[in-house]
C-alpha cells in the first residue's frame, strides 16, 4: 500500500496539525512502511474472535450521582495561555 | 557521600532507622551527586532541592520519634510523565511548555505519604514515544554505562530514560517510571537497574500524562530486586479517580521475596526465539534457564503462538489511542499556543510547533487507522489479536507459573544510531510488548554483561495481579548473576556551567539541572 500526499494532508487536516512540504514527503515515506508493516495482521484469522475491550474483568464502579468537587475556576485556568475573568480565550470563531 | 548514593533501599531504611544516618545527609549526598553528573548525563530536567531538604526534614523529625514511614527520607527521582504539584511538568514536549500542575499524581502522593523525599524530575521521550530517550524536547538523556575502552555516547533506553539512567549512576536510589510498550524494562534493561511493569490496573494513572490508556501502567526503577518490591508495594492503591485502578489488595511484596521457589513451573517460549537474535542473548537465556533449574524451578516449554503480530498490533492500539489523548493539546486550556489566521489555524501551528516528530507521527496513524472506513480493518482487527495474544498467555499459565525470556535483542545502542529509522526503533520492544497487550506483569532483571561490557537483562511475565511470583523469579536471577555493579563514574564534577534554565530544544551543551523549588 502506497499513501499518497493527499492523504497525509487529509490525515494532517483532521488531526490538526500543520505539515510542510518537505514533512508531508517524509510523512508519505514512514506512513507507508509502518502501514504495510502491520499489514501482516492480515495474516491472522480473527472471524471468531471479540477484540479485547477491557484488560480485567471488572465491572466499572459506580457512585452516587452528586457533586465532589467544585470552586476551583482559579486553578482551572491557571496553566492557560490566554484568559478573561476565569474564562479561556480563542480567536474569534463567530463573525 | 558516594558510599550514601550506593546504598540500597532496603540498606538506607535500615540505617535511617537505626540513627546511623539521617535523611538529611542521603538527600545532600544525592542532590551533589546530581550536581556533579547531570551536566554529563542530561537526567533530570529540574531539580526539587528546597522541596527535597523540606521533605527530608520532616522525615527526620519522625524517625527521630521512632515514628518512621515506611519510605521515610529516601530520595527518588519522577519521571516528568507525572503531575506534581507546583513543579513544572512537561512529558518532555514543547506542547506542555511551562505547564505547572495544580494537583499531585496518585502514584507520587502515595509515595510522599509514605515519607519519600522528591529530589526532581526526569528526563523521557517525548509523550513516553520513544526506546532511546531521543524524543525527549530537553535533549536525549545519555546512559551511564559505555562500552568497554570507548567514549561513545549511548542511548539509556526509553522512554523511562532519565528514570533509568539516574538509578544507575547513583543519582537517585529509585525513580518513578512508566511502561507502555516497555518504556521500563527495556532502560532498566539497557543500564543495569531492575525495572517492574506491573499488571494493568496495579497502580492509578490518575495524574499521569496520558499515551495509550489502554496500556500505560507506572512502576519503579530501582538498582535490586528487593528495591523494587518495596516501592511498588507504596505506589499500588486504589484509586477511585481511576476506574481502571484495581480495588485487589496490595500483598506486601517484600514479605513475598522470602517465599519457596523450588517447584515453580517456568515456561520457554519458543516464540522468542526471534529471526538473527545475536548468540550473546540466547546465551544469556540459557544461563537463566540454568539457574532456575539450580534452584530447583521446573523448566517447561511453552507455546505463545501470536507473539510475532504483537507488535504490529501494538502500533495500531497505542498510535490510535495517542491520537484521541493527545487531541487535548489544542493551545487553548494549557501550554504552548501558537497564532493562526483563524482558530482552526492556531490548532494546526500550535499542535506542528509543539509536538516532535515522532509524536506526530503517531498522531497521523493514529488518526488515519481510526478514520471513516478504516477503523474495523486496523483498528478492530488489532484489538481482536490483542484478544489472541492474552488467549496464548491464559492458555501458558495452565501449566507454568511464570515466563522467562530476554528483555532486549541487544544491549544499549549509540546515540543517533537508530533515530533515523522509525520500525528498527519500534523493534527494541519485540519482547516487552505482548506484556502490556495483554495486561500482564513484567520485570527486567540484570543478568549479565554483554563482550562489550554493557549491561543485559532478563524478564520475567507472570499471571495477573501475581506480580509476588514476578518478584520472586526476578530475585533467582539476581541471586544468581549479583546485582548489576556500578558503571564507571566517567562523568567529571560539573564544570563552571551556565546557571541558565534550559528550554525545551534550546541549548546544545551540557546544563545543570534547573533548580525549582
Amino acid at each position: 500500500m502506497q499513501v499518497d500526499e493527499a492523504t497525509v494532508r487529509h490525515v494532517a487536516r483532521l488531526a490538526r496539525i500543520k505539515v510542510s512540504g518537505q514533512e508531508a514527503a517524509s510523512l508519505q515515506r514512514e506512513l507507508t512502511a509502518i502501514l504495510n508493516w502491520v499489514e501482516q495482521l492480515g495474516a491472522v484469522d480473527t472471524s471468531a474472535v471479540e477484540p479485547m475491550t477491557r484488560m480485567a474483568d471488572i465491572e466499572l464502579p459506580r457512585r452516587p450521582d452528586t457533586v465532589t468537587t467544585g470552586e476551583m475556576a482559579e486553578a482551572i485556568v491557571k496553566n492557560a495561555p490566554l484568559t478573561e475573568a476565569h474564562f479561556f480565550l480563542v480567536p474569534k470563531v463567530v463573525e | 557521600m558516594g558510599e550514601l548514593t550506593g546504598l540500597t533501599i532496603a540498606d538506607a531504611r535500615d540505617r535511617l532507622r537505626n540513627k546511623d544516618i539521617t535523611a538529611r545527609e542521603l538527600t545532600e549526598a544525592h542532590l551533589a551527586a546530581i550536581d556533579g553528573a547531570n551536566a554529563a548525563l542530561n537526567a533530570f530536567l529540574l531539580t526539587t532541592p528546597d522541596k527535597a531538604l523540606g521533605m527530608a526534614a520532616a522525615a527526620d523529625a519522625r524517625l527521630a520519634k521512632g515514628e518512621g514511614l515506611p519510605l521515610d527520607g529516601i530520595p527518588l527521582g519522577v519521571k516528568d510523565l507525572f503531575c506534581t504539584a507546583g513543579v513544572r511538568t512537561t512529558a518532555c514536549s514543547r506542547i506542555l511548555d511551562d505547564f505547572h500542575p495544580v494537583y499531585e499524581s496518585t502514584v507520587t502522593q502515595n509515595l510522599w505519604d509514605a515519607g519519600a523525599v522528591m529530589l526532581g524530575k526526569l528526563n523521557m521521550d517525548e509523550f513516553a514515544m520513544g526506546s532511546s530517550n531521543e524524543t525527549s524536547a530537553f535533549r536525549p538523556c545519555v546512559n551511564p554505562w559505555r562500552q568497554d575502552g570507548s567514549d561513545k555516547p549511548l542511548v539509556p533506553g526509553g522512554s523511562s530514560g532519565g528514570s533509568a539512567s539516574a538509578v544507575a549512576a547513583r543519582l537517585a536510589m529509585g525513580a518513578t517510571a512508566s511502561d507502555t510498550g516497555g518504556s521500563i524494562r527495556q532502560p532498566a534493561a539497557f543500564t543495569g537497574t531492575v525495572g517492574i511493569k506491573p499488571t494493568y490496573g496495579r497502580c492509578s494513572r490518575w495524574g499521569m500524562v496520558a499515551f495509550a490508556s489502554s496500556l500505560d501502567q507506572a512502576g519503579p526503577i530501582t538498582r535490586t530486586v528487593r528495591d523494587a518490591a518495596i516501592l511498588l508495594g507504596q505506589m499500588a492503591s486504589h484509586d477511585p479517580k481511576d476506574s481502571t485502578s484495581s480495588d485487589a489488595a496490595v500483598p506486601d511484596f517484600e514479605a513475598g521475596l522470602g517465599h519457596k521457589v523450588k517447584g515453580l513451573r517456568i515456561g520457554i517460549p519458543e516464540e522468542y526465539r526471534v529471526d538473527g537474535m545475536s548468540a550473546e542473548i540466547e546465551a544469556l537465556w540459557q544461563q537463566g534457564i540454568a539457574w532456575f533449574r539450580a534452584a530447583g524451578a521446573e523448566i517447561k516449554d511453552i507455546s505463545l503462538p501470536h507473539t510475532k503480530y504483537a507488535l504490529p498490533a501494538y502500533y495500531i492500539v497505542a498510535p490510535a489511542e495517542a491520537s484521541s489523548n493527545l487531541a487535548r493539546y489544542d493551545g487553548v486550556r494549557y501550554g504552548l499556543r501558537v497564532n493562526g489566521r483563524d482558530i482552526t489555524g492556531m490548532y494546526e501551528e500550535t499542535r506542528s510547533q509543539g509536538f516532535g516528530a515522532e509524536v506526530k507521527r503517531r498522531i497521523l496513524i493514529g488518526t488515519y487507522v481510526l478514520s471513516a472506513g478504516y477503523y474495523d480493518a486496523y483498528y478492530t482487527k488489532a484489538q481482536k489479536v490483542r484478544t489472541l495474544i492474552r488467549r496464548d498467555f491464559d492458555a501458558a499459565f495452565r501449566d507454568v507459573d511464570a515466563v522467562l525470556t530476554p528483555a532486549t535483542p541487544s544491549p544499549a545502542f549509540g546515540v543517533g544510531e537508530k533515530s533515523g529509522d522509525p520500525l528498527q526503533m519500534y523493534l527494541n520492544d519485540i519482547f516487552t510488548v505482548t506484556v502490556n497487550m495483554a495486561g500482564l506483569p513484567g520485570i527486567a532483571v540484570p543478568a549479565g554483561m554483554s563482550a562489550t561490557g554493557l549491561p543485559l537483562g532478563l524478564q520475567i511475565i507472570g499471571r495477573p495481579f501475581d506480580e509476588e511470583t514476578v518478584l520472586r523469579a526476578g530475585q533467582v536471577i539476581e541471586d544468581a548473576a549479583g546485582p548489576a555493579p556500578a558503571p564507571q563514574a566517567w562523568w567529571g564534577p560539573a564544570k563552571a556551567a551556565a546557571k541558565k534554565s534550559p528550554k525545551p530544544g534550546a541549548g546544545k551543551g551540557g546544563q545543570p539541572a534547573r533548580k525549582s523549588s
